[in-house]
């Protein structure tokens, strides 16, 4: 899985970049594809979808309980308020933090992930040890990312197995009274909105 | 399948390593490998059940030795030989060997957005009523199919609850195999951790999947 790219060699890779290469030219010279589409789909999830979509849904979410109402009722058409639709994100559903319970997603069958929101997912999240761990030990998994709920918090694993895919509304954190949209979404990292990472505490942003 | 890919409560993977500002790719062809899978989709004519099962359809030590993107690439070379878009010579040889075989649709550079915009939503309308209701208790099958399939092992034979209802989607099991969308009703199942994992060592856990209506059975 994606966490051997670490121990392959520099010829392995090398082999790689030279097949995708070729099979790219092939694909070109015989019409198949247009590499300058290819330019435009790599640049939509390097530079304008990605998890600064789903923190600006958080915070709307943090500040506006009709929206918030909205997103936990129907994700999908919240979501696509504020402009974040389409391809892996067709059908959406919010799971809401509370201090009883913490939900975590996961896709142990490959990758699935809520791309306009999330934009792509990160390797640990498609790798073996999350998706073989995740469903069976889900706080051994928060240790792996550095740490830990109360006994007293339920936690709940969503596995993406179909095509909803599932983004956490995180607890606001204390200490946020006053702030406005922006400054919360600071606050809203992409390992709060999967479960695996809490919101980053006020001080963090330096306010 | 009963294939690598389903991993769910496997031992021995070790722990997670996340990687502190993860760029989006890790190589430029990470970048081209993932870019011309999607846009093959488009002259190639398949559905995201057959580019799954092109994936997951292989030897265990393959596809665990594989990485994410280099499983993308496999999938995608091996769902265009299907088809003959592209030869296995081809492929080795790293050039054109066959004519190019007629395509109704490319996807351009101006079609993106769209094409992303549009997604590919599963929903369809309802023909018969939803067999279950949400508060229903059921049993995950235990179903081996040779063929693809969304229900994870680790819930086969195992008693959950209906926590809510999705509508009617395309059946993964018949579009992967070209058999038509099939559409069922999809409902969240919940499964306590004490149930799924005799040994839990968290009474508080709960694990959900989603799954199609052919996958439960009343209990």
């Amino acid at each position: 899985m994606s966490d051997h790219d670490h121990h392959h060699d520099h010829s392995e890779l090398s082999e790689t970049e030279l097949r995708v290469r070729a099979l790219e030219s092939i694909l070109t010279e015989k019409g198949y594809i247009d590499p300058a589409a290819l330019d435009v789909l790599i640049e939509t999830y390097e530079s304008k979808v990605g998890p600064r979509n789903g923190a600006r849904v958080v915070a709307r979410a943090w500040t506006d309980p009709a929206y918030r109402s909205r997103l936990l009722a129907d994700a999908t058409s919240a979501i696509g308020e504020l402009g974040y639709a389409g391809r892996q994100g067709e059908h959406i559903v919010a799971v809401e933090n509370t201090p009883e319970l913490h939900n975590m997603v996961v896709c142990t069958l490959c990758s699935c992930y809520p791309w306009p929101v999330l934009g792509l997912p990160p390797v640990w999240y498609k790798s073996a040890p999350y998706r073989a761990k995740a469903v069976k030990d889900p706080r051994g998994v928060l240790k792996d990312f550095g740490f830990e709920l109360p006994p007293t918090t339920k936690i709940r694993v969503w596995d993406s197995t179909a095509e909803i895919r599932y983004v956490v509304l995180p607890m606001r954190p204390a200490g946020t009274d006053g702030w406005d949209e922006e400054q919360l979404a600071e606050l809203v990292t992409r390992d709060s909105m999967i479960g695996t990472g809490l919101p980053k505490h006020p001080q963090e942003v330096g306010r | 399948m009963d294939g690598a890919h389903d991993m769910g409560g496997a031992a021995g993977f070790g722990v997670v390593r996340p990687e502190a500002n993860e760029p989006v790719f890790h190589a430029e062809w990470e970048r081209r490998a993932f870019a011309m899978t999607l846009a093959m989709a488009m002259p190639g004519g398949w559905n995201i059940d057959m580019s799954r099962f092109a994936r997951e359809n292989r030897p265990p030590d393959d596809y665990l030795g594989m990485s994410y993107y280099q499983i993308w690439l496999a999938g995608l070379e091996r769902l265009m030989q299907e088809r003959h878009l592209v030869e296995a010579d081809e492929i080795v040889a790293g050039k054109v060997l066959h004519p190019a075989k007629p395509v109704a649709k490319i996807l351009t550079a101006d079609g993106v957005a769209a094409m992303l915009h549009r997604g590919g939503p599963t929903e369809r309308a309802a023909t018969k009523p939803a067999l279950f209701a949400v508060g229903d208790r059921v049993r995950a099958k235990d179903i081996h199919p040779a063929t693809h399939t969304r229900l994870p092992g680790y819930v086969r034979g195992h008693l959950g609850r209906i926590e809510a209802v999705r509508g009617v989607h395309v059946f993964p099991d018949s579009n992967a195999q070209g058999a038509g969308e099939d559409p069922q009703w999809l409902y969240t199942v919940s499964f306590s951790g004490a149930e799924l994992w005799a040994d839990a060592r968290d009474p508080s856990l709960e694990v959900t999947v989603d799954a199609f209506e052919p996958y439960l059975e009343r209990a």
